[in-house]
């Protein structure tokens, strides 16, 4: 029990990371972006083409850091395809989104649109690498740290914690000390006054995709390392990132925070007495009676 | 010197025209009060000198700009600023971040200008880590106005400031926006009450169904029956 | 391909292309006349197409027992099960709607997504229920003997038809009562349908349920027509995604469009696969996630270039009735 817990605050945190981005682009651009779960994908996706391909092709050597299941290879992969999600996101906001908000379509319109956008990131994974799971180095067991009450956690697992801390202070900062992240939040509050400000709220949208795209991909990732890699999984973490969003109310940085790490630990603990393949609903559920209660989530106001 | 001016002004937010070739001008310095009754498109004509309405006809003067039609982002670098309303501040920001956001464009040191804007509005001063959603209406309009300050605007518009507040603290928010002029501000005000924003005004426009119907000094205008009788309450 | 089998292929294109038009429609109600973002359809037509199937087979008895479970079996008319394949489909979509209705449009989003990826799962996990991701086969077919086997086609694509026309008709009737001009006035601007004293929730509650049991009609008509159902049918691409395609392509708010897209683009679908037989073998494999890349980009397209569809709105309906 305790080992599932601490496996669910593992997957939590992935599950943070990725609503976190989602609950910015909901709050500050205004819709539901349907294709998040698979920019999760998308990073996975990416930081396989370096590590098993491209950066072996230059001549990185394939060593482990320690007692980790990666290395070097995946410390230049980390960030390279954080940078290429953020700008396939961007990308999309200026083929896609852009177009339709200047048409004055409503957010359903661009709804259907992430939606469509989706399937396109989809598709291009699915005739890229197929449909079979992958992994980043196949077959490597790593020893587990013993915890009290016998519990175990392996070391990628501590360092998937320790990334998600990075990431998500390194957030908390730019959103309270830069200017930038000011703006961003000052949009999220307000867009019309944000505007008459002055501040350039089409390069907000830009900088809140770019955010967003960046955190979905670095939770690909760690779900890669943790798991494995698969077409559909950014889709199945579709649901648990809308329940974290919903529970943590939409826009709130914080709330999507923990709203994560309880749905997480909520499909980890489910797993005792569910079969594993019914984290989905569990977390649907979740969701629904989120809906029931207190629509408007934890941190909501009325 | 005319500072800014809309001239002939014809707008509307669908096909209907809210306003009528309505045309102000304002000299630096000083205060003007649009006053008229509800839907005269008081406000209307704010937003249009702002540029968050493009007119359909006519032309909006700042100093030597012809600045009919930019976007309000832009018309704010000009050196014009706007208080809305309603949704006038950021509520989960800080005051002090508030007052930043005011100053976003600005790429300076606007710490002398911050702390002039504090000064003008001690009670500010005091709770600058507090968020704003949780303060009262009357110290939010200040935050309102001190966001509005910050880029240190030649033209403050403001649209009925005193709206929604209780009586007790209206007369501060007229103080402050007299205390806002005398730093040199020139202010366009829009107002319900419009006794109050006359007997500061140097001076007043009258409008009524989206045109002009009458412009004086502020007092004189106080003076005037007719307009005492229509537009003043008796 | 003899003369005989072009004709017998065009046939069964046409049923499968019936058979979206009638989701199609079903999501014309929602969407393109009361504006709600139903992104489960592939939950609806899965409840439809099980419904269906176990109403209208017989439970397994004896050593077929061993081999097929099945929670119930009733062994009654192919007109029951599209019957029951309809109402338990709007009941779903009634306990949907209870959450989700008085909120904001992408909530039904979220949730209808939801309740069809469990259902997925639940139909593939408890072998107790359906059998499991083997599934249900041997559905039975209405006049069955009337002809030779081979011929069978002609009869189904007849009765499509004819379901297809009547739900078109009662669409049709419906949106051009008073009850459909409060939709559309819904869609268009909620706050003065609310102001002029319409309980949306209830009318939103009544289109949303209305065209569940039209896409559970499309559910049941599937899975008699295929004659064995597993769970790996009802997936987001083949049950939602291409449907919304369809009615976006069509022209949303026009049931015309709505099964014009229905043909359109099941044409384009099938019309991507002669494409794409001439790919190389090795990409052979891959050909389906090609087709549906194009599927996709086209919906892209629309969105920005199109956003009415081929036919748009129909503006006149209420002129119409006057």
């Amino acid at each position: 029990m305790v080992e599932l817990v601490i496996y669910g605050i593992v997957l939590g945190s992935i599950i943070s990371l990725g609503a976190i981005g989602l609950t910015l682009v909901y709050g500050i651009i205004r819709f539901a972006n349907f294709a998040h779960g698979d920019f999760l994908s998308a990073g996975a996706y990416v930081a396989l083409f370096m590590v098993t391909g491209l950066l072996a092709w230059i001549g990185i050597p394939d060593t482990t850091f320690g007692s980790l299941s990666f290395g070097w290879r995946m410390a230049i992969a980390f960030p390279v395809s954080m940078a290429v999600v953020a700008g396939v996101a961007i990308l999309l906001d200026q083929i896609l989104y852009r177009r339709l908000r200047a048409k004055g379509s409503g957010p359903v319109i661009l709804a259907m649109s992430s939606l469509g956008a989706a399937f396109i990131i989809r598709m291009i994974i699915l005739i890229l690498w197929g449909a079979d799971s992958l992994f980043y180095r196949p077959g490597l067991m790593r020893p587990a740290i013993e915890l009290p009450l016998g519990a175990k956690i392996r070391p990628d697992q501590v360092l998937i914690l320790f990334m998600v801390v990075v990431l998500v202070s390194s957030l908390h900062l730019f959103l309270k000390r830069t200017k930038m992240g000011k703006a961003m939040r000052a949009t999220a509050d307000n867009k019309e006054l944000a505007l008459v400000t002055g501040i350039d709220t089409e390069r907000i949208i830009m900088w809140t995709w770019g955010i967003g795209g960046a955190l979905a991909a670095a939770a690909g990732i760690l779900y890669g390392i943790d798991v494995q890699l698969h077409p559909y999984m950014g889709w199945n973490f579709l649901i648990p990132l809308f329940a974290a969003t919903i529970l943590g109310t939409i826009g709130n940085m914080y709330g999507a925070l923990i709203g994560g790490l309880t749905i997480g630990v909520a499909q980890q603990v489910s797993t005792a007495f569910l079969m594993p393949t019914y984290k989905l609903p569990v977390a649907f559920v979740i969701m629904i009676l989120i809906l029931l209660i207190r629509p408007e989530g934890i941190f909501g106001k009325e | 010197m005319i500072i800014l001016s809309a001239k002939d002004i014809t707008v509307g937010y669908t096909e209907v025209d809210i306003l009528h070739e309505v045309s102000i001008d304002v000299q630096a310095g000083e205060i003007v009060s649009i006053i008229g009754p509800n839907g005269a498109g008081k406000s209307t004509l704010l937003k249009t000198i702002f540029g968050i309405l493009k007119p359909r006809n006519g032309k909006v003067t700042f100093k030597d700009w012809d600045i009919t039609g930019l976007k309000p982002n832009m018309v704010v670098r000009k050196g014009i600023s706007y208080v809305p309303q309603v949704d006038n501040v950021f509520p989960s920001m800080t005051i002090h971040e508030n007052l930043e956001m005011g100053a976003f464009i600005r790429n300076d040191d606007y710490s002398q200008r911050l702390r002039e804007v504090y000064d003008l509005f001690p009670v500010m001063a005091e709770r600058k880590k507090q968020k704003v959603g949780q303060l009262s209406g009357g110290q939010r309009q200040m935050v309102a106005m001190g966001r509005a300050l910050m880029l240190d605007p030649q033209v403050l518009l403001l649209d009925e400031p005193s709206a929604g507040l209780a009586p007790v603290l209206v007369s501060g928010i007229f103080e402050k926006i007299k205390d806002i002029n005398a730093t040199g501000v020139a202010i366009i005000i829009v107002e319900q009450n419009a006794r109050e924003a006359l007997k500061m005004a140097h001076h007043g426009y009258v409008l009524a169904m989206g045109r002009n119907v009458l412009d004086d000094a502020g007092d004189a205008l106080l003076a005037n029956e007719e307009v005492g009788r229509l537009y003043l309450g008796g | 391909m003899e003369i005989g089998g072009i004709i017998a292929y065009l046939v069964s294109l046409a049923i499968m292309a019936g058979i979206y038009a009638v989701f199609c429609l079903g999501l014309n109600i929602q969407w393109g006349y009361t504006g709600l973002f139903n992104i489960g359809i592939a939950g609806f037509f899965c409840i439809g197409a099980y419904a269906s199937a176990m109403i209208t087979t017989p439970k397994p008895t004896g050593v077929y027992a061993h081999y097929v479970n099945q929670i119930f079996g009733l062994n009654l008319p192919f007109i029951l099960g599209l019957l029951g394949a309809a109402v338990i489909c709007g009941v779903i979509a009634f306990l949907i709607g209870i959450p989700t209705l008085k909120l904001k449009e992408d909530y039904l989003a979220i949730a209808t997504l939801g309740i069809a990826e469990t259902f997925r799962l639940i139909f593939n996990n408890e072998h107790w229920l359906a059998n499991g991701p083997r599934g249900l086969m041997g559905l039975p077919q209405p006049f069955q003997g009337l002809v030779d086997p081979k011929n069978y086609n002609y009869i189904y694509l007849i009765i499509i038809v004819i379901i297809m026309v009547v739900v078109y008709l009662s669409i049709e009737r419906a949106i051009r009562s008073p009850w459909g001009r409060v939709l559309r006035g819904i869609r268009e601007d909620e706050i003065s349908a609310a102001m002029s004293g319409k309980d949306i929730f209830h009318f939103k509650m009544q289109s949303l349920v209305f065209g569940a049991m039209v896409m559970g009609l499309g559910g049941a008509l599937y899975a008699h027509y295929t004659k064995a159902i597993s769970p790996d049918v009802f997936t987001p691409l083949y049950g939602t995604f291409i449907i919304w395609v369809m009615l976006m392509a069509g022209g949303s708010g026009n049931n015309k469009g709505a099964v014009l897209g229905a043909f359109v683009v099941w044409g384009i679908w099938i019309g991507t696969k002669f494409m794409t037989d001439l790919l190389p073998y090795t990409l052979k494999a891959r050909a389906p996630y090609i087709r549906f890349l194009l599927i996709g980009i086209l919906l892209e397209i629309i969105l920005i270039y199109r956003p009415q569809g081929l036919l748009g709105e129909e503006k006149e309906v209420s002129k119409l009735i006057e």
